[in-house]
């Protein structure tokens, strides 16, 4: 491994990509007071740059992103890709990264950067934001914002919808669960079944699922659709989906989210998160970055955005939904759903996840 | 049969030009195999039992099996698909011959990912080795159309009114004669068909079709673990040289050939009913590989013109994938003309090495490339990483053998009468080389240039992983749009990319197979 730790040269560029980040968010209301999110310190940082690897879209994150410069001064270089390659690429890297921030999609990849020794602590002040089950045992990530697994019913052919996933494996749902075996939540849920069972309780549990022969479909929101049109009556989903469909469709929405019992697997909470990279030459600024995410603007923001549930305590959440202080997730440590790849190979051994 | 061919080595000193060219094409053969270091390093990372343990898992050995059936299936259909497009553009007669030619080259203009995508999203139940196949066919059997065609074009007819005049039937004359003089281009084809198949993500991944390329994304994705990763795509460089071999036995002899006669023969020509039903299978090939996919993306382009386009940034993303592809198309030329001039003319050993170095890591999915690419150059030249240097050097390494191909074929369609012509009239091997071989060839070379340019607009992985920072490809901007399922907003970036493909390859379909193409040469 080298020790050179010199970085390529990225500042050329940077005024050309605040503009396209700005061009590309189209318009976002700004209007809320990013003053007071701001951290005191800005004065040193401003006009300076930072490097964002970033697992969530630019799509999704770009208005955001422009409130930080604007708040702090700072400009954002960003690099969109998929969360896990991007761990792959900074742990490729290694100390010769350019990036300042890691911003994941899932816990599992900061965990992975994080095991390979390459996030630095964060400090006692931005960890207290958030609760303790949502930032790394480390200390080097925190969540910024999470989704809980849900069962999405249909009201109109469910009366009383399962409250535990073992529910679930009663014969009288057979063939009338929806799931989405690709997709990475669902595999975060098993993996924490994994970590919360044993590999021998979870291999149970999903034989018990995959005998009620449950209907795969693409994506959670087809499974939600298929919900919502009766063509299954159960689907195991996020929670921010059936949202998602009620903005769009209003009133005529039958499928309904049921949150699972206190501490169930089925409930677990999963969460997009942040870390400075040790190597950031800028970790200040890259400081402040993770800083604005926790702030009331930033977590405002997802929960208006994508419906997520903020981390930090008393900022609104989507209407409709539980207060996330009522959710009792499973008690688990995020970093320890990283090892989705033992997951995937269990999911093929019990033919959940035939392809 | 062809043993009319004069052997043109008897009548004086051929064309053997530059030694300097065989280290010069070694070099080059060499700088393409690089990332095979770097896959060595990271698959014996964990010692040579950790690399024998990733390799020789149950699991591997379905997935060795899949990628192995995936990429017979496909290659056969596409190889299959390809020369019978070709024999029928060639022979049928159809009106306007030059629109056919372009429109059978077009699938080329359509990502894997975009036609999986579009198929998926209309037939929601698509998957697994049949619906693999199905894009893969539709996307690439223009890999073996455009060379086939190419050299049918080149076939001298007359040959075949003899075989018949002796007897034998249309098609017998076809496979006893043009057959063997068009077999090098056929099995060229299929070459860089299967090892494209072993590479592609695109169709694999849409069509959830386990094969290598699916298990090494998934050692990225979910295992975050580029060591298993390096594992795998050590055994795809392994598949990618055994199809090198495989196709270098399956081709062989160097094919002399002789040059068209002029008169054309009515012979055989095609019965109405014949070029109908030849015209009605093109027009299905079509309406299935660019119709369909294009279809549905006008019409998710259609919602979206309601919901507003983002036209600054469809510039700017246009603008970076011309750059990006053009200057692939250019450096990546540049370098297969002495790996293809060594191996045409000089034909030595060592040079027929280069050639096939070039091609052994074209089986590596390009996600391998660009990890190998950002391990390699922060140790070489870190201050080029995530700036264009590094990015084209990793669009050369990709598409080398795409130039490599049609540029020696090129070289191998130049027929030596004329360099020796200049030879014996006194000019020099280097003056011979500029203005008889490169000027015969340079058709050949910009179609390489085209293909390079065509497969860089299209290319994703390894752009998403070494881009500079601030700059989005229009493949890059398909990838966020569909990534947030934004159809609508991945709309005009697919319509863009593919129409913007089309004009490379349409230039393709134009050049391939004009009849009047040795009138000039």
């Amino acid at each position: 491994m080298p020790s050179s730790p010199r970085r390529p040269l990225l500042k050329l560029g940077s005024i050309t990509l605040a503009a396209l980040a700005i061009g590309a968010c189209g318009s976002e209301s700004t209007t809320a007071d990013t003053s007071a999110a701001a951290p005191t310190t800005a004065a040193s940082t401003a006009g300076s740059s930072i490097v964002v690897y970033s697992g969530r879209s630019e799509e999704l994150v770009a208005p955001l992103i422009e409130q930080f410069t604007e708040a702090t001064g700072i400009t954002v270089e960003f690099r969109g890709g998929d969360s896990g390659e991007l761990a792959a690429q900074l742990i490729t890297e290694s100390s010769a990264s350019p990036a300042d921030v890691f911003f994941s999609q899932d816990a599992g990849a900061l965990g992975a950067v994080d095991e390979a020794g390459m996030l630095g602590a964060l400090p006692a002040a931005t960890l207290d934001r958030v609760g303790e089950q949502f930032q790394a045992k480390s200390g080097n990530w925190t969540a910024t914002s999470g989704r809980v697994r849900v069962i999405v019913y249909n009201s109109q052919t469910v009366t009383a919808p399962p409250t535990t996933i073992d529910e679930l494996l009663d014969p009288k749902w057979q063939g009338r669960i929806g799931f989405a075996p690709t997709n990475a939540s669902w595999q975060s849920f098993v993996t924490a079944l994994r970590v919360l069972r044993g590999e021998d309780g979870a291999k149970a549990w999903l034989e018990g699922f995959a005998a009620n022969k449950p209907v795969a479909f693409e994506k959670n929101g087809a499974v939600r659709d298929a919900v919502n049109a009766a063509e299954v009556d159960l689907g195991l989903v996020n929670h921010y989906y059936l949202l998602e469909l009620m903005a769009k469709q209003g009133d005529g929405v039958v499928a309904k989210n049921q949150f699972l019992a206190a501490g169930d697997a089925g409930g677990l909470v999963n969460v997009a998160g942040a870390g400075v990279l040790k190597t950031s030459k800028n970790s200040v600024a890259a400081q402040q970055f993770v800083d604005f995410l926790l702030s009331d603007v930033g977590q405002s923001y997802f929960a208006t955005k994508t419906y997520e549930y903020p981390m930090v305590a008393g900022i609104a959440q989507a209407e409709g939904l539980p207060a996330f202080s009522e959710l009792q997730p499973p008690a688990i440590d995020l970093s320890d759903l990283r090892s989705i790849a033992v997951t995937q190979q269990l999911l093929q051994d019990v033919g959940l996840l035939t392809l | 049969m062809s043993r009319t061919l004069i052997h043109h080595r008897r009548r004086g000193k051929p064309l053997a030009p530059l030694p300097v060219l065989t280290p010069v094409a070694l070099a080059i053969g060499v700088f393409a195999i690089t990332p095979i270091a770097y896959l060595v390093d990271r698959a014996t990372n964990s010692g040579w039992s950790g690399f024998v343990d990733d390799v020789f898992r149950s699991s591997t050995g379905y997935v060795v099996i899949r990628s192995v059936v995936l990429v017979v299936v496909a290659t056969t259909l596409c190889t299959v698909v390809g020369v019978a497009a070709a024999v029928i553009v060639d022979r049928a007669d159809l009106p306007a011959p030059a629109v056919w030619r372009v429109l059978l080259a077009l699938p080329l203009a359509i990502p894997t990912y975009l036609a999986g995508f579009a198929w998926v999203a209309e037939f929601p139940g698509m998957k697994g080795l049949w619906a693999a196949t199905l894009v893969l066919v539709a996307c690439s059997f223009p890999y073996v159309y455009l060379p086939v065609l190419a050299a049918l074009s080149q076939v001298d007819r007359a040959q075949e009114d003899v075989a018949r005049s002796l007897g034998r039937s249309a098609f017998g004359a076809f496979v006893s004669v043009t057959v063997p003089q068009i077999r090098r281009a056929i099995t060229a084809g299929a070459l860089l068909t299967g090892l494209y198949v072993l590479s592609d993500f695109g169709a694999v991944g849409s069509m959830r079709y386990q094969a290598f390329t699916w298990e090494i994304f998934q050692s990225y994705r979910a295992g975050f673990n580029a060591d298993r990763a390096a594992s795998l795509a050590v055994v795809l460089v392994v598949g990618g040289a055994l199809l090198v071999i495989a196709e270098r036995a399956a081709r062989g002899g160097a094919q002399s050939r002789s040059a068209r006669s002029a008169q054309h023969s009515d012979r055989n020509g095609w019965s109405r009913r014949a070029r109908f039903v030849g015209a009605g299978t093109l027009s299905a090939l079509l309406g299935a590989c660019v119709v369909f996919p294009v279809a549905t993306v006008v019409r998710w382009f259609g919602r979206s013109v309601g919901s507003g386009v983002a036209w600054g940034d469809l510039g700017a993303a246009l603008w970076a994938s011309t750059r990006y592809s053009l200057l692939a198309a250019a450096v990546t030329t540049l370098l297969a003309l002495p790996v293809a001039l060594a191996a045409a003319r000089r034909g030595g050993r060592l040079d027929r090495a280069a050639e096939g170095l070039t091609y052994v890591t074209h089986a590596l999915p390009s996600v391998v490339i660009g990890i190998s690419m950002i391990f390699l150059s922060l140790r070489v030249v870190p201050r080029w990483y995530q700036r264009p240097p590094v990015l084209v050097a990793a669009y050369v390494l990709l598409f080398l053998p795409l130039a490599v191909a049609s540029s020696r074929a090129a070289l191998d369609r130049c027929a030596r009468q004329w360099e020796e012509s200049a030879l014996s009239l006194g000019s020099s091997q280097v003056r011979t080389l500029l203005h008889v071989t490169l000027r015969v060839a340079a058709p050949g070379l910009a179609a390489g240039a085209a293909l390079t340019a065509l497969a860089t607009l299209k290319e994703l992985p390894t752009t998403l992983l070494l881009h500079p920072t601030g700059t989005d490809t229009l493949a890059m901007e398909l990838w966020t749009k569909t990534g947030v399922s934004d159809l609508e907003g991945a709309a005009p970036y697919a319509l863009a990319l593919v129409l913007f493909a089309a004009v490379p390859t349409a230039l393709l379909g134009w050049f391939t197979g004009r009849h009047d193409h040795d009138a000039h040469a």
